[in-house]
């Protein structure tokens, strides 16, 4: 996201020297290095298993919750596809998993592999099919596709439980070895570990030239279809990705707990991981890891005193958020810097 | 006997088709009109439903005065929230509408169960309407022959008036082209917020006729959203007769898909939704 802030920042008067093309273009080359802050997320999940032991399973809900709004922000941020369906692809990914351990095959990872190709196939079709659309209509099938899948699961209650959820799973120890305990640590790490790699694929994804593409068809579709751009190819391509992501999101969900529900595919899954998202900033490959924690953090405060009212906050929350702060915490702090910076 | 169950299922089918109509009319025009993804629209038919029943079950007012009056508050009610809140959004960005109607949809369930309690708000309809009705051919419920007389009343109250009024005029100006409809001096933001208004009265009218068929529960906004945004979808944004049809397509299909085939639920519904949205991304009756 170099380029853009760049231009945020010329806007805002702080580069306005004459060299700031050259800056641009430096800033621009050096976009996809390491930066020191990156490493804090990691730093603080490693920091939070010391320090808060008794909140493993917490922690580990957390690390497969970032993964799902990560997927959601490849599609929101990045390719600029607003979806409220993003809940079929995690919940298909978590039957698949969930139905495979139920059925005599427990292994985690291969277990995750299959949810991975589900929901990616699920993604691959679904965009096939509604990614011809744009605005409104999209958004609209986004949500039909979660509901058609989210009715399918609750009709075939003979395979997948029904109302009741999934039951009966039997997750085997990862590696043959690890056995996921009652103290969750086996599941801290694997989520963790999950995470970390799923995190540097998308990190690598969002900086690549296809990533970049992906921004130009966000910005100005009518642009990138004028230079040639594959505009159908590259959103689709991207949003089989983001299945991909959710769908594993969702099996480690799945593996975790030892249980899928029909929940795991409803409408206020897509609209909470959006506002998790939102709560962080979109676009930024960081916002998750902001977003997520605070929500769930809250979420397990609050609602053990009254799930009720937890919603009633929420909703005040977001409505605050977009009418007073838009952009999230990560927009808060850009405009912090632009605001030292007129200061300076 | 295959006759009158054909003839109840079918029947059942438009009394939905009405309510689903009445609800879902304001969402296409708002959509339509001030390009605004409205999923809080529910709420206002919620807000309708529990006002009716508990007028109607507190205080024993009868049921056309605690209707006319639920759909009065919320239109009233509803002004405000589209001054204060929805005003600012109008054209902007998606995810914005996304995130402040899906918190509102939110606030509004939680305040629903703290103020009425989880559980579904009984409609206690007069005697007269509980029974059936014979009718020529066969007998069909009494309260869906009700649904439909009143829903066609208003259906055609409503389409007249935007063909012959003023106000339905600047509607219809505004929905076409927004910024020659400003030129020529129509004030849109009044428009806007009187269209806004409307759109949820009937909705709220909607929600309370209807509260026998779509129970009032403080899911109600969530649990359905999916059904009313299938009606503007198919029936086109912007426009007051594609969802009439659109809402017939989608009460009749529901209830006989649901007569017949019930293993299925509401699944063919939505590949029916899907398949005519893959072959016209407008909706049916939409303009290109």
């Amino acid at each position: 996201m170099a380029a853009p802030r760049s231009v945020r920042a010329r806007v805002a008067g702080i580069a306005a020297a004459p060299d700031s093309g050259a800056a641009a273009v430096e800033a621009f080359a050096r976009r996809h290095r390491f930066r020191p802050y990156e490493a804090l997320p990691w730093l603080a999940a490693l920091a939070a298993y010391f320090l808060f032991p008794g909140y493993l399973p917490l922690a580990s809900q957390i690390l497969a919750t970032i993964l799902f709004a990560l997927s959601a922000d490849l599609v929101l941020g990045y390719a600029g596809i607003v979806t409220l369906g993003q809940a079929a692809f995690f919940g298909a990914g978590a039957y698949t998993a969930g139905l495979l351990a139920a059925h005599g095959w427990g292994e985690p990872i291969t277990g995750l592999l299959a949810a991975a190709v589900t929901a990616a196939a699920i993604g691959f079709l679904s965009g096939l099919v509604i990614l011809r659309s744009t605005g409104l209509s999209l958004l609209m099938q986004t949500l039909v596709v979660a509901a058609m899948l989210g009715e399918a699961a609750n009709k075939a209650s003979a395979i997948t439980g029904g109302d009741d959820g999934l039951q009966g799973m039997q997750v085997w120890p990862l590696f043959g070895h690890f056995e996921f305990g009652l103290y969750g640590r086996t599941a801290f790490f694997y989520c963790f570990a999950v995470l970390f790699l799923c995190w540097l694929a998308v990190r690598r994804i969002v900086h690549s030239g296809f990533g970049r593409s992906l921004t130009g068809i966000r910005e100005n579709v009518g642009r990138m279809h004028a230079i040639g751009a594959p505009v159908m190819r590259r959103r689709l391509v991207a949003y089989t990705i983001s299945a991909a992501l959710a769908g594993i999101s969702g099996a480690l969900v799945a593996q975790t707990t030892g249980f899928v529900g029909l929940d795991s595919l409803g409408l206020e899954r897509s609209g909470t991981v959006l506002i998790m998202l939102i709560i962080g900033g979109v676009g930024r490959l960081y916002g998750a890891f902001i977003g997520v924690p605070l929500y769930m953090v809250a979420q397990d405060r609050f609602s053990s005193i009254e799930p009720v009212y937890w919603y009633f906050w929420i909703g005040l929350l977001m409505v605050l958020l977009v009418t007073f702060a838009r952009g999230g915490v990560l927009g808060l702090v850009d405009r912090l810097r632009i605001w030292g910076g007129k200061r300076r | 006997m295959a006759f009158s169950a054909g003839l109840s299922v079918v029947f059942h089918g438009v009394a939905f088709a009405m309510v689903l109509y009445l609800i879902s009319v304001g969402l296409s025009v708002t959509m339509g009109m001030m390009g605004f993804v409205n999923l809080a629209h529910g709420v206002f038919a919620m807000a309708g439903g529990y006002v009716m029943t508990s007028l109607m079950n507190r205080y024993g007012v009868p049921l056309p005065l605690a209707l006319g009056a639920a759909a009065a508050a919320v239109a009233l009610a509803s002004l405000p929230i589209e001054r204060l809140l929805y005003r600012w959004l109008y054209g902007g960005d998606e995810l914005d509408q996304v995130l402040l109607t899906m918190g509102l949809v939110f606030m509004s369930g939680a305040t629903a169960q703290y103020l009425c309690g989880a559980l579904q708000q009984p409609l206690r309809l007069p005697p007269g309407l509980n029974g059936g009705l014979h009718l020529g051919f066969g007998e069909v419920p009494a309260y869906d022959a009700l649904l439909i007389a009143s829903g066609a009343a208003l259906v055609t109250v409503l389409w007249l008036g935007i063909e012959r009024s003023r106000f339905g005029a600047k509607i219809r100006a505004a929905v076409d082209n927004l910024r020659m409809a400003q030129s020529v001096g129509i004030d849109t933001s009044r428009l806007f917020g009187l269209t806004f208004a409307l759109g949820s009265g009937l909705a709220a009218l909607g929600g309370g006729l209807g509260a026998s068929l779509i129970t009032i529960t403080p899911g109600y906004a969530l649990d359905n959203l999916v059904y009313f945004l299938i009606v503007v979808a198919i029936g086109g944004l912007g426009n007051i007769r594609g969802p009439f049809l659109a809402a017939l397509l989608v009460g009749v299909a529901d209830s006989t898909c649901k007569y017949l085939v019930p293993q299925f639920g509401a699944f063919l519904i939505y590949a029916m939704t899907m398949a005519i949205l893959l072959w016209r991304p407008r909706g049916l009756f939409g303009r290109a």
